[in-house]
């Protein structure tokens, strides 16, 4: 006769017990998420990050970004009217972790991508209140100064490859002067960059040619957020959408 | 457990679990019934959710509730009620020239309101929140337009905004005269004396002599022979006492050396046609519109 006593009793029991019980549950809530057709949705436009974008978003996560910013226009009008179009998971397909936050201290970012100028970012970055006088943002002057390291960019790519972003072996062999020819539209990889990277955005971002910089980096990745959606062929009225 | 007998605790009257440590033994005290009563009405809540709202996954989707509730078509629907509760006035926006609106006290209170709230969000950034602008970034407050200050020129350059990734944009650019070494830095001293010199300012006059012939091969083809600025190119008037990235000797000397000019983003297939009239509207009545 069963009885909870001999679970009580035979701690090794109690966690074979435990195993069994969290495995069902997520069986039943997680595994369904990786087949149903109304999780995966179908998108056009999307694409891994160039590996300058890819840069920018490290120290977008680095710089704790995600603490005060989200990156998720929730499905509630007065989001749409703000930020534009909800966000959609397949916005997200390629971030390892997603930085969706969890709290707004400053506005969401989804769609920030060409909203405002370069030169407006890198003021923005090395001094928020020069241009938002009621801002609490702290400032970045640093990240114009700060050679950006990409020593590991290709090494970066393969990682993403190995958790599912489809990078292919040519992307990972030109990470590298991808990651330059993007801050250098004069360049003879830039349209290399076009190329493997549609929409990607070729052009010098901190206004120092001279120097690839951290604020290369983090305007480039800020100035691409949300736009790589084509929402001309996406139907949020399509029935499969709706959800 | 049940392998113990009974016992009752004299002194609460509450059965003990059996359990004992040095003498002291463990009360088997029921749990409240007003805790007993939530716990079970929320599994009765829990089996009633399931039923109406969208709930468990299944081999080819989920089970969508009797409600069909959904995020989206909440969404589609609260911003298609936004849109008919606007509609009247939005179409009316939209057809209607930008010198009936103007006559109209309805369509441009309608106007000026809808102008405001987007700009809050979308120019203030730049523009400041009283559109008072800042270094690098223009004044909208006042009569100084580096673009044109008319209705149709300030909707223009909302609509493909300057240097910025629209086909049509407006554009134009100082070239970097020192930074490029296309004057040398004495030449562009020169040249600073003879820009103060322009907003009638005390500087030096044999400076200003020496850059006279300077300034009509370089600057006059943009900002005219009398410095007077040109629109078409967006060039600024430099005879007035305003100066975008600042009017000191050497503010002026910095932007002859970078000839540095800003970025305003095309704002066509972010906000739609009518808000671009209504923002239009909106900065042409801040105080300098022409």
């Amino acid at each position: 006769m069963f009885s909870h006593g001999i679970l009580e009793r035979n701690s090794l029991l109690l966690l074979v017990g435990i195993l069994v019980v969290v495995a069902i549950g997520g069986l039943v809530e997680i595994a369904p998420l990786f087949y149903i057709e109304s999780t995966i949705e179908k998108v056009h436009g999307m694409r891994p990050y160039s590996p300058l974008e890819l840069e920018g978003r490290k120290i977008y996560i680095r710089e704790g970004c995600y603490l005060c910013h989200s990156q998720m226009i929730r499905p509630l009008r007065d989001e749409v009217e703000r930020y534009g179009h909800y966000s959609l998971a397949a916005e997200s397909m390629y971030d390892h972790p997603f930085q969706w936050g969890s709290k707004r201290t400053g506005p969401d970012l989804a769609r920030i991508g060409g909203k405002y100028s370069d030169e407006w970012q890198r003021d923005h970055l090395a001094d928020p209140r020069s241009v938002v006088p009621e801002s609490v943002m702290p400032p970045y002057a640093f990240l114009t100064n700060t050679p950006l390291d990409y020593r590991d960019i290709a090494d970066q790519l393969k990682a993403n490859r190995t958790v599912g972003v489809p990078y292919t072996d040519e992307d990972i062999a030109n990470a590298a002067k991808d990651l330059e020819a993007q801050v250098n539209p004069d360049s003879d990889g830039a349209a290399d960059v076009t190329k493997r990277y549609p929409k990607a955005q070729v052009r010098d971002f901190d206004g120092n040619p001279a120097m690839i910089s951290e604020a290369d980096a983090l305007i480039a990745y800020l100035q691409m957020l949300g736009t790589l959606v084509d929402f001309s062929t996406y139907q949020a009225d399509a029935p499969e959408n709706k959800r | 457990m049940t392998d113990h007998n009974k016992e009752v605790d004299s002194h609460s009257g509450t059965e003990t679990t059996g359990h004992e440590w040095d003498g002291i033994k463990e009360l088997n005290t029921p749990l409240p019934r007003w805790w007993l009563g939530i716990f079970y009405a929320c599994i009765v809540w829990s089996i009633g959710y399931w039923v109406v709202m969208p709930a468990w996954p299944m081999i080819n989707g989920y089970t969508h509730g009797m409600l069909n509730h959904s995020q989206r078509v909440n969404v589609a629907n609260d911003i298609a009620a936004l849109k008919s509760a606007r509609h009247a006035s939005e179409s009316k926006l939209a057809s209607a020239s930008m010198d009936h609106i103007q006559s109209n006290p309805d369509l441009l209170q309608f106007a000026l309101a809808e102008g405001k709230a987007a700009f809050g969000d979308n120019c203030a950034p730049c523009h400041g929140s009283g559109a008072q602008g800042s270094k690098g970034y223009p004044n909208l407050n006042d009569d100084v337009w580096l673009w044109g200050g008319k209705l149709a020129d300030i909707q223009h350059t909302i609509t493909v905004g300057v240097r910025s990734t629209s086909a049509e944009t407006r554009q134009s650019q100082m070239p970097a005269f020192g930074k490029d070494g296309i004057l040398k830095p004495a030449q562009i001293r020169d040249l600073t004396e003879y820009v103060v010199a322009l907003s009638h300012r005390p500087a030096n006059a044999a400076a200003v002599k020496r850059a006279r012939q300077l300034f009509s091969d370089n600057c006059a083809a943009c900002h005219g022979e009398d410095g007077k600025g040109n629109r078409e190119f967006g060039a600024p008037n430099l005879t007035d006492a305003d100066w975008l990235y600042g009017g000191s000797p050497q503010e002026i000397s910095t932007q002859i050396y970078l000839g540095r000019g800003g970025v305003m983003p095309t704002w066509q297939g972010r906000l739609s046609p009518e808000t671009i009239k209504s923002l239009a509207i909106y900065v042409h009545s801040l105080g300098g519109g022409e």
